[in-house]
């Protein structure tokens, strides 16, 4: 999985950020897209591009349990968000229903990494690329039941 | 095991849990509002075209429904999402549906309490993440997106990864300028809005065994905004009579063992805690209220499943009562059955001589959506329980999140005020 970076240098960006409440009432998966990440960047929807990676602080995701959040961003394109720490109704809703990956990183990884930068993210091996920089990092491996999810393709997929 | 240990194992047939153990529980009761049930419907479509058969749920006894964050309805697309809740109540025979404009309805956590729809001990999951409120009954409560909620409407079960147990223990009774708001803000600002993460925050002590039911609920309510899995306050003698007084009839104690392990306790005295403040733009960013008696307001907004309770009218009234408001000022009870009392009791009657709108239970201003939404520039303080940019209005609006005291003090003033320095 390559893309590259949109990186905000934030904690707790949170879900009325992501996708503001007033927009709660919209259940099109394309016309959520076209306000994601309002709150914090309104041109987020025309910059972002397939397959870009969202790299950000602690806790992402705070909030609500609005699964509009990971829909309004997956929609646009994005494959994963890259943090140091979740919010666990974003994390468990990016999971189960197989909209993104949440892909935990230590701070220092965190600070190497810069906007537009490249990422060959390998979820096998727990290791992230960073293609512009030439340098290897790696990632918090994923829980088992979390990996076993993401491999089945979402909850509805996976056979306990 | 503690109390959340306990409820898991039982409801995936355990005989015993710990920390970070992966079970897929039995749901007792599953809740949806007009949010959320439009969202699961979505999901359902996406199944259907999966070839998964999404024509019968796996129990509809087990399910209700709330309309509440867009009644009434400001535009279209809201009154459209309504019938399509009405529609899926109709199709999958559900029928515990709260209507607006029939009755009962409220907000979804105000009305698992009111109605008496969860009991201690069990698993109860919701489509919002203030589900943790109703933990404050005894219940493993826990809120969840769409597609989850879509595989418990279903499969009656859901995945959960045993939460780390914190405690809270509070000695003592709440001075009466001191409300249960005011504590669980304390607690946020000082283990963050990631300090209860993935985790259960419990609530015990003497302090919590003097609280009233609605005060515990208050508790449980903003757990969430710690991050916790779900919020939770052992059941006694008050709970029981709680639910018993609306309606239920299977309520009973359910404690955790004698031995039950906590990974960490923190300790309060009630009688150091003051009037406390959540500043914009988190719910950690706490002060006492004391030290913002020179912010000026636009607004002071006395609604929501946190601060519209009918204890949370009362202890508004008292400072209302006799005076008038200075700033725009609104009141929305959670649920018909709470402005029913508050009309009896004549609380209605104080808020409107003292200038107040009274409005109809609705999550609307809240969470940004319609009833009140604020203005560029806009403050108010609010007995809400978020105050992310935007939260409530516009991006550049400032929410200041406070007790109903503080709230109605301030409604008088014009003015962040602790209700001690009311004259």
């Amino acid at each position: 999985m390559i893309g590259n970076v949109i990186k905000y240098e934030q904690d707790n960006i949170d879900t009325d950020v992501i996708i503001p409440g007033t927009y709660l009432k919209i259940h099109d998966y394309n016309e959520l897209a076209t306000h994601a990440m309002e709150g914090i960047d309104p041109d987020f929807p025309s910059k972002v591009k397939e397959g870009d990676f969202i790299v950000a602080g602690k806790n992402f995701g705070c909030g609500s349990s609005r699964e509009h959040a990971p829909i309004a961003l997956s929609t646009c394109g994005i494959k994963a968000v890259i943090a140091t720490s979740f919010a666990r109704i974003f994390y468990r809703n990016s999971v189960d229903g197989a909209f993104l990956l949440p892909i935990e990183i230590d701070d220092a990884t965190y600070q190497k990494i810069s906007n537009s930068d490249q990422l060959e993210v390998n979820i096998e091996k727990n290791e992230i690329k960073n293609l512009t920089k030439n340098e290897v990092y790696s990632m918090k491996p994923f829980s088992e039941i979390i990996a076993k999810i993401i491999a089945a393709g979402g909850l509805f997929k996976y056979k306990k | 095991m503690n109390i959340t240990e306990k409820i898991l194992a039982r409801a995936s047939g355990k005989s015993s849990l710990s920390p970070d153990d992966v079970v897929f529980a039995k749901v007792d009761k599953v809740m949806v509002h007009d949010v959320s049930g439009p969202g699961v419907l979505k999901v359902f479509d996406k199944l259907q075209k999966q070839g998964i058969d999404t024509s019968k749920l796996h129990d509809s006894t087990k399910v209700w429904i709330a309309e509440d964050h867009f009644v009434p309805s400001a535009e279209k697309i809201s009154a459209e999402n309504i019938v399509k809740l009405s529609n899926f109540s109709k199709q999958y025979d559900i029928k515990k549906h709260f209507k607006y404009g029939m009755g009962q309805y409220g907000i979804c956590h105000t009305l698992s309490h009111e109605e008496a729809l969860v009991n201690p001990g069990e698993v109860y999951v919701g489509g919002d993440s203030h589900t943790n409120t109703t933990g404050g009954l005894g219940a493993f409560a826990c809120g969840l997106g769409h597609t989850d909620v879509a595989y418990v409407l279903l499969n009656g079960e859901i995945w959960f990864k045993v939460p780390e147990t914190y405690y809270f223990k509070l000695n003592g009774k709440l001075p009466p300028h001191v409300m249960a708001k005011d504590f669980i803000l304390k607690i946020i600002g000082d283990i963050g809005t990631d300090g209860g993460a993935y985790n259960t925050m419990q609530f015990g002590g003497t302090g919590i065994d003097e609280m009233s039911v609605e005060s515990r609920l208050t508790l449980t309510n903003m757990t969430t905004e710690a991050g916790a899995k779900n919020g939770i306050i052992e059941a006694d003698e008050k709970t029981v009579q709680y639910l018993n007084e609306r309606g239920s009839n299977s309520a009973s104690v359910f404690h955790g063992d004698s031995d039950a392990e906590y990974s960490k306790v923190f300790e309060y005295e009630a009688s150091e805690l003051e009037p406390t403040v959540a500043k914009p733009f988190s719910p950690e960013n706490i002060t006492v209220a004391r030290e913002l008696s020179s912010t000026e307001l636009d607004k002071s907004y006395i609604g929501s499943c946190t601060g519209a309770k009918y204890e949370d009218l009362l202890a508004a009234a008292k400072i209302l009562k006799g005076r008038q408001v200075k700033i725009r000022t609104e009141v929305l009870p959670a649920a018909i059955s709470i402005y029913k009392k508050a009309v009896k009791d004549g609380l209605i009657e104080i808020f409107l001589d003292a200038g107040v709108t009274v409005g109809p239970p609705t999550c609307g201003a809240c969470c940004g959506a319609h009833m009140g939404v604020l203005a560029k520039d806009e403050i108010c303080v609010s007995t809400t329980n978020r105050n992310f940019p935007g939260r409530m209005g516009h991006v550049e609006s400032q929410t200041y999140l406070a007790s109903p005291q503080v709230a109605a003090a301030s409604a008088v003033t014009g003015k962040l005020t602790d209700p001690r320095d009311l004259n």
